[in-house]
């Protein structure tokens, strides 16, 4: 048992070191492929007219006018060290800038990822145990949460139930600790927002995962037995189904982290998109970094936790 | 996927092969699919000659009308400068689709590519590129995106480059295993040998195969693409405002006049989700046409129903005074099963004594299983009861609802079934399982469940080790033997086994049938064994029916069945038993196979594979006659046969 489970985290540890390392460097030379550079930004955000000494001595200090994989290989040697460097702008530590906007990004795409899972679960089951009007009533809804776009959306919802009924604000982010109605109301619109397109996904799955369970002879043998229905459908079935609707939510996951820069935009929720965006502007390679290391750690330990799915849920993935 | 093996057979259609004009047809008859793709031609042409047939050029503004809402001058309203939505909209659409397109080409070339490479390769190249395909896959592509657009500034084809070539891993692994499967097939290796070339079989032999899945994973992405491109543009990272009007941009432009003018999103946000719905429409109807459904079709745990209740206790078709003697547990009449309006089991009778073991002979397709599980409410999907009635306990099976059922199984009526391995739930181990069904049928603590279970698993001759296994530790004849423990645990008083035996190795068979018999023995339950083997039914049963056709052809004891069959068709298959045949020699066959349900001939079922059959087998119904003392015959020639030996 040890020694399969020890190569296998050997393994997933390298898989994912491998990934760091690619989108880390894949973005430091995208980055500094941009036309212009943070002295020139960082320059003309301050007074809007500077000498070429001034840039030149600005880059100088920031660095840039080192090679590429010096750049890089510095970055990675403050990784190893625990930083991530500095904001050009602000010269605050960049972990201390992605912390603090941590919390809200992971707050949307959890809270997503639980309302589209549980509703698209439902609705899933519901479909592929009644067919008939409730399944197409769910194809329908799907087709609907896949198609409209979700900024379109978010739109909609703000007027809706932030301008006309002011039932949820609708800008801005309340942290947990600070005020746990505020914060669950806070990223109510962007989750229902995010959630649309995300329970049409999950009950697609679900459906077609549940419906080809329920036809296996270990369902009938089951009823046969005498065990009633929540048992057969939410204890055996559903778990025999799991594995691709886990694996949808996966995937789900990280589509989600490309979803929050734009609903981060929209309702001005200061989290890494946010971030993200206003960096890539502005040629601020620590930042953009900083939220590519963090992005690919969040795609990485989805992953883990999908694994780790698989081999909870399949008795036979635990046993080789 | 289902396996390939021998999909390639001659005169079988190739499944997931493109038929272009059988599947344009399938396409045609589908209201959604022909509406989708009206929706996609109207929106191309329109966007592609929107400096002809637009009404009004894109910045053309009317300050005397702003935000009009539709009206017969601007059918979809200007917006806060006064500009005409349709026309917007219409030269909006040349920047979106082409943003589609370009991202489209990148997606098919790569992926198909790629896929095509991988797939036909094989070794190193195969590996490399599938997992260059999961590491792109994992990607957080909004990084990527952010960074392409920030050394490209607001170049949607830049954006549309790299979303088609981050995208292109799903493309790819589509690809890669079609490519795989097609591979392994016996045309490609004839083609093969038949001194064709690689690039040659792909063009010719691999692509019209991939044809299906590949336009259904397109127009997937064109609607992911089309999100994507309008979501950058609405952000304004990529098609600026600055740049002219694209659908993502005008949702934008509509968002900052939100509150005086609603309508305003309704023109791009409709546009956009009725494109991406034509185009996941397309999508799953190509899917649909090309690969066949491959989704079960819904399962309903509902109720079974008896629409007709015919007269309970006439025995229709048993002469009178044929009933054993003894008060029947199990009396069933004139049971008719049939799944839509196909007839699958017709006028099914007979009855069984407490204690008692009847076999159900037959070939595979003659309705013994159906009629079986009929009794438990087991039906698979469509399936019903539709005339007749089957008491048992005071209850009458073929009326019964899903709650009388849940009282009869298990505890009453216990089930066996024919594949032991795929009858028990891989998720869980034995122990669980049959704590489970222990627990649902007596009140006992887990403890004690437990203790139950390994005395259970005893009474079947397995060791108490076997409760902390998965089912797929388990060889078959184990796994057989705890779905026999599952059936005893509630201790019914009836036991139906379904081909207990015929998924077993013949010494593991032996073994079973030694248990079941045991296990008789001890409990005194009553037993059906449904078998299509002789030996079983010789092995364990006091009396068989045979079945032939949905009906039952024969009813006898087993030594009388076998000294001296009355029904031609149990003449047939005694005649084909192996067992029965001395080494070396022939093993007669009845000729001919056993008819589907929609083609079983009127008058006597057997007749056309029938030596004796003459016209008067094809006049009617065939009655059950009496043949002797507790036999029953389904045949006008029952007194030749016995003449003729």
């Amino acid at each position: 048992m040890a020694r399969p489970a020890a190569r296998w985290a050997a393994r997933w540890l390298a898989s994912s070191a491998l990934m760091l390392f690619l989108v880390t460097a894949a973005t430091f030379v995208l980055a500094s492929m941009a036309p212009g550079d943070a002295a020139k930004a960082i320059l003309s955000s301050q007074s809007g007219s500077y000498t070429q000494q001034q840039y030149l001595q600005l880059r100088d200090e920031l660095g840039l006018d080192q090679p590429l994989t010096a750049q890089y290989w510095h970055w990675l040697d403050g990784l190893l060290h625990g930083t991530l460097g500095t904001d050009l702008f602000s010269g605050q530590p960049v972990t201390a800038e992605l912390n603090a906007r941590l919390a809200p990004t992971l707050s949307i795409i959890l809270g997503t990822i639980v309302v589209a899972g549980l509703a698209g679960v439902g609705l899933g089951i519901v479909s592929a145990l009644r067919g008939g009007v409730a399944g197409r009533a769910v194809d329908a809804i799907s087709l609907l949460g896949l198609a409209i776009p979700n900024f379109w959306l978010a739109l909609v919802l703000i007027e809706l139930l932030a301008v006309r009924v002011e039932l949820f604000p609708a800008t801005g982010y309340t942290p947990l600790g600070a005020d746990p109605e505020g914060w669950l109301r806070g990223i109510a619109l962007p989750v229902i927002t995010l959630s649309a397109g995300g329970v049409a996904f999950v009950a697609k799955q679900t459906r077609d995962s549940m419906a080809e369970v329920m036809s296996r002879e270990f369902v009938v043998m089951l009823r046969a037995r005498g065990l009633s229905g929540r048992s057969v459908v939410l204890r055996h079935a559903l778990r025999n189904a799991a594995i691709p609707v886990v694996t949808v939510l996966g995937l789900l996951l990280v589509s989600l982290l490309g979803g929050a820069v734009l609903i981060e935009d929209i309702f001005a929720i200061p989290g890494l998109g946010q971030l993200a965006v206003t960096a890539a502007g502005s040629h601020d390679l620590p930042v953009i970094e900083g939220v590519a290391f963090y992005f690919t750690v969040i795609v990485v330990l989805a992953s883990l936790l999908v694994d780790l799915s698989y081999w909870l849920l399949n008795p036979r993935v635990r046993g080789s | 996927m289902t396996a390939g093996r021998g999909r390639a057979l001659p005169g079988r259609a190739l499944p997931g092969r493109a038929l272009p004009g059988r599947a344009l047809r399938q396409m045609a008859s589908r209201p959604l699919a022909v509406a989708s793709a009206a929706w996609l031609v109207l929106v191309v042409v329109a966007a592609a000659g929107a400096s002809s047939l637009a009404p009004y050029g894109p910045q053309a503004t009317d300050l005397a009308h702003v935000m009009s809402g539709p009206t017969a001058a601007h059918w979809l309203g200007t917006d806060r400068l006064g500009r005409d939505v349709l026309s917007r909209l219409m030269f909006g659409g040349q920047v979106t689709l082409l943003g589609v397109a370009e991202a489209l080409v990148v997606f098919a070339g790569l992926g198909i590519t790629l896929g095509l490479a991988a797939g036909f390769a094989g070794g190193w190249t195969d590996r490399l590129i599938a997992r260059f395909g999961d590491l792109v896959l994992a990607l957080p592509g909004i990084i990527v995106l952010l960074m392409v657009l920030a050394v490209y500034p607001g170049s949607e084809l830049a954006a549309m480059i790299a979303l088609g070539a981050i995208s292109c891993p799903v493309l790819l692994r589509v690809v890669r295993g079609a490519t795989l499967a097609i591979r392994g097939e016996l045309y490609i290796t004839a083609a093969r040998l038949s001194g064709l070339t690689g690039p040659r079989i792909v063009w010719r032999h691999v692509l019209p195969r991939l044809a299906g899945p590949v336009i259904v994973q397109l127009s997937l992405f064109a609607a992911t693409a089309l999100l994507a491109q309008s979501a950058l543009s609405f952000l304004g990272l990529s098609t600026p405002e600055a740049q002219g009007p694209s659908w993502g941009n005008m949702v934008g432009e509509a968002s900052t006049v939100v509150s005086q003018d609603p309508w305003l999103l309704v023109p791009s946000g409709g546009a956009l989700a009725l494109t991406v719905m034509a185009f996941g429409l397309l999508g799953d109807a190509v899917r649909d046409v090309t690969a066949g459904r491959h989704l079960a079709p819904p399962v309903r745990v509902r109720p079974v129903r008896a629409p007709s209740k015919p007269m309970p206790g006439r025995p229709k078709g048993r002469a009178p005074g044929t009933a054993p003697a003894g008060g029947s547990m199990l009396s069933v009449r004139g049971l008719t099963i049939a799944f839509g309006d196909l007839v699958v089991v017709r006028d099914v009778g007979f009855d069984l004594s407490p204690g008692e073991a009847l076999g159900i002979v037959g070939e595979s397709g003659c309705g013994k299983s159906v009629t079986v599980r009929s009794l438990l409410g087991l039906l698979p999907g469509g399936g019903r009861v539709t005339a007749g009635s089957a008491l048992f306990a005071g209850r009458d099976l073929a009326a019964a609802s899903e709650r009388d059922f849940r009282r009869v199984r298990g505890s009453m009526i216990g089930l066996v079934s024919q594949e032991p391995a795929s009858g028990l739930d891989p998720s869980f181990r034995i122990g669980s399982q049959l704590a489970e069904v222990i627990r649902r049928h007596a009140p006992l603590s887990r403890g004690q469940a437990r203790a139950r279970a390994a005395e259970l698993l005893a009474q079947v001759n397995l060791p108490p080790g076997t409760l902390a296994r998965y089912p797929h530790e388990l060889s078959g004849g184990m796994a057989q033997r705890v779905s026999i423990a599952l059936a005893l645990a509630p201790g019914p008083r009836l036991l139906i086994a379904d081909e207990p035996t015929t998924a077993l190795d013949v010494t593991v068979q032996a073994e079973i049938l030694g248990l079941l018999r045991d296990l008789r023995e001890q409990t005194g339950m009553a037993m059906i064994l449904v078998t299509h083997d002789w030996g079983v039914l010789a092995d364990l049963c006091d009396r068989a029916i045979v079945m032939y056709a949905g009906q039952v052809v024969e009813e006898a004891a087993v030594g009388d069945i076998y000294a001296s069959p009355r029904h031609p068709y149990t003449e047939g298959l005694l005649a084909a038993n192996p067992h029965r045949t001395p080494a070396g020699g022939v093993l007669p066959a009845i000729p001919g196979t056993v008819p589907p349900p929609s083609a079983w001939p009127a008058g006597c079922g057997f007749r056309p594979r029938c030596q004796y059959a003459t016209d008067a087998c094809a006049g009617g119904p065939v009655p059950m006659t009496a043949a002797g003392p507790g036999r029953l015959v389904r045949c006008i020639h029952a007194d030749t046969l016995v003449a003729r030996r």
